[in-house]
């Protein structure tokens, strides 16, 4: 049986790898953000700058914690914490491949596997809005405040219609079982039956993520930095570790509901599978934000509202009347 | 508006894998033209003498007002170069330089030459102000001291052999004529 000391461990391995995961995506995504701009990126901290995320953390915990004379100072430090604990904990019910048999004993490659699997990522997810929104709130400075109107602005836009796109893949699932989810998807991925709801999802994803072209919260250019434009240090980076784990949070959901999860071709180990889809959305997201630029305020909300809102309530329809039709 | 988005993507996906210009620089360096006006260096003749006759043509030249020339009277005992005077004085302000070899091109005796050396780089004003210590070459250069212009000479020599030497400074203007036409008055102790 699972115990408890079984689910510590699991915690603490889960803990360890994202965090260990966000250092490397810090550097992996300023080396391919390089070779898209045609140069190297970090190339000066080791062999091909492996410790560049090593000295970038040693610069966020030397650098002064500065708190601004007139923030709300237990709000202020409460913030980053709010955002990296949701960012982590929406990875707890996420499997990143079938239980296996150790000794007899069961153990599922995921923290926990509850029957509302895919209902506790978006909870999580919807609750990094309180990080976002506190942070912006409490610093006292017009640009902060503005970066969290804004982020909490598009982040419950966009849940709506990432919502309504994940109800398809529910239906045909028959389950909020994430396991059960994948297992489904053994013999065909739902990109192939649910391709638009797949695109929504995604699109919606980049969204919550605040990534490129969507990152309006922190708009250097009118906003300086954003809700995070008084933080320094390592409040900063909490902030950009939570922003990184929700980053690989939306590619494994996004692997998980539409790209078949660990299911692939025997050759491979299933763990390797899922990690080599979630890389391919990874990089997908670095292309993202390598290529496009910001989008403007009102057309973003016009994206959500009135192009993928539509969209995914036409999947959700359309699925919903196939189902029936179909058995 | 779909279209746009991918042939956009497309580029950026083009530009991945395209081979990258990138020069590691302090660990390599671009390949500069032979005529690349860099740092000054004032030569020496191949026996060890001061190119720089201190004629402040150059000082002249220079559209900056970079140069400073102060010339003084060869000591005959000792010359620091084979025509009358040198430069007792010489500096460049590589602050107000502006590289544009023009002093390189009015010195009469191809004393000043522009080097390639551009890593000129440092902390304070005062460093910047290169005097004749940091501008004459260390090395002598191929050039011969032309005969026709100066003297034979063939007393002490700054480069070669001990102070004052004798055996030194004749080889170095071995090919010049005999001692006696007209020579400098530290001439008759080397011969």
């Amino acid at each position: 049986m699972d115990t408890v000391g079984l689910v510590l461990i699991r915690s603490l391995i889960l803990v360890v790898a994202l965090l260990s995961l966000f250092a490397g995506m810090t550097l992996i995504e300023r080396k391919m953000l390089g070779y898209f701009h045609l140069r190297l990126g970090p190339t000066r901290t080791g062999p091909w700058g492996l410790l560049q995320p090593v000295a970038d953390g040693i610069k966020a915990f030397i650098k002064e914690d500065i708190i601004p004379r007139d923030a709300d100072r237990l709000v202020f430090r409460l913030a980053p914490i709010i955002s990296v604990f949701a960012a982590l904990a929406a990875w707890s019910v996420i499997p990143i491949g079938p239980p296996i048999q150790v000794g007899g004993v069961t153990i599922p490659l995921s923290v926990a596997d509850p029957p509302g699997g895919v209902l506790v990522v978006l909870a999580f997810g919807a609750l990094s809005v309180y990080g976002v929104t506190l942070a912006g709130w409490s610093s006292q400075s017009k640009y902060s405040l503005l970066g969290a109107l804004r982020a909490s602005a598009q982040l419950i836009s966009y849940e709506l219609s990432m919502g309504l796109s994940l109800l398809g893949v529910l239906m045909l699932a028959g389950s909020l079982r994430l396991t059960e989810i994948v297992a489904a998807q053994a013999s065909l991925p739902y990109i192939l039956l649910q391709p638009l709801g797949f695109v929504v999802f995604f699109i919606s994803g980049v969204a919550e993520a605040s990534r490129v072209p969507f990152d309006l919260p922190e708009a250097e250019t009118e906003l300086v930095s954003g809700y995070h434009t008084e933080y320094s240090g390592m409040r900063y980076a909490m902030f950009m570790m939570a922003e990184y784990v929700h980053m690989i949070t939306v590619s494994s959901m996004v692997t998980l509901l539409y790209l078949g999860g660990w299911n692939g071709p025997a050759f491979l180990p299933p763990v390797l599978w899922f990690l080599l889809k979630v890389g391919l959305l990874l990089f997908v997201f670095i292309w993202l934000r390598a290529s496009l630029p910001r989008l403007r305020y009102d057309r973003l909300m016009d994206l959500g509202w009135k192009v993928l809102l539509p969209l995914a309530v036409l999947n959700l329809v359309a699925t919903a009347v196939a189902t029936a039709v179909l058995g | 508006m779909l279209r746009a988005l991918a042939r956009g993507m497309g580029t950026t996906l083009k530009m991945f894998f395209r081979r990258k210009p990138t020069i590691q620089y302090p660990f390599v360096k671009k390949e500069r033209s032979a005529r690349f006006r860099g740092r000054h260096e004032l030569r020496r003749y191949s026996n060890g003498l001061e190119m720089c006759i201190g004629c402040e043509l150059c000082q002249v030249a220079c559209p900056a007002a970079a140069i400073t020339v102060m010339p003084a009277e060869n000591d005959p005992a000792r010359p620091n170069s084979p025509g009358e005077r040198y430069a007792w004085k010489y500096e460049i302000d590589m602050l107000r330089c502006i590289f544009c070899g023009l002093c390189e091109e009015a010195c009469p005796t191809d004393a000043l030459h522009l080097t390639r050396e551009f890593e000129l780089a440092d902390f304070t004003r005062e460093s910047l102000v290169y005097n004749r210590d940091r501008l004459v070459n260390k090395h002598t250069s191929d050039f011969q001291v032309p005969t026709h212009v100066y003297p034979p000479y063939s007393g002490w020599v700054p480069m070669h052999g001990p102070a004052g030497g004798d055996g030194a400074g004749a080889a170095s203007g071995g090919e010049a004529p005999a001692a006696g036409d007209t020579p400098p008055a530290g001439e008759a102790k080397g011969a």
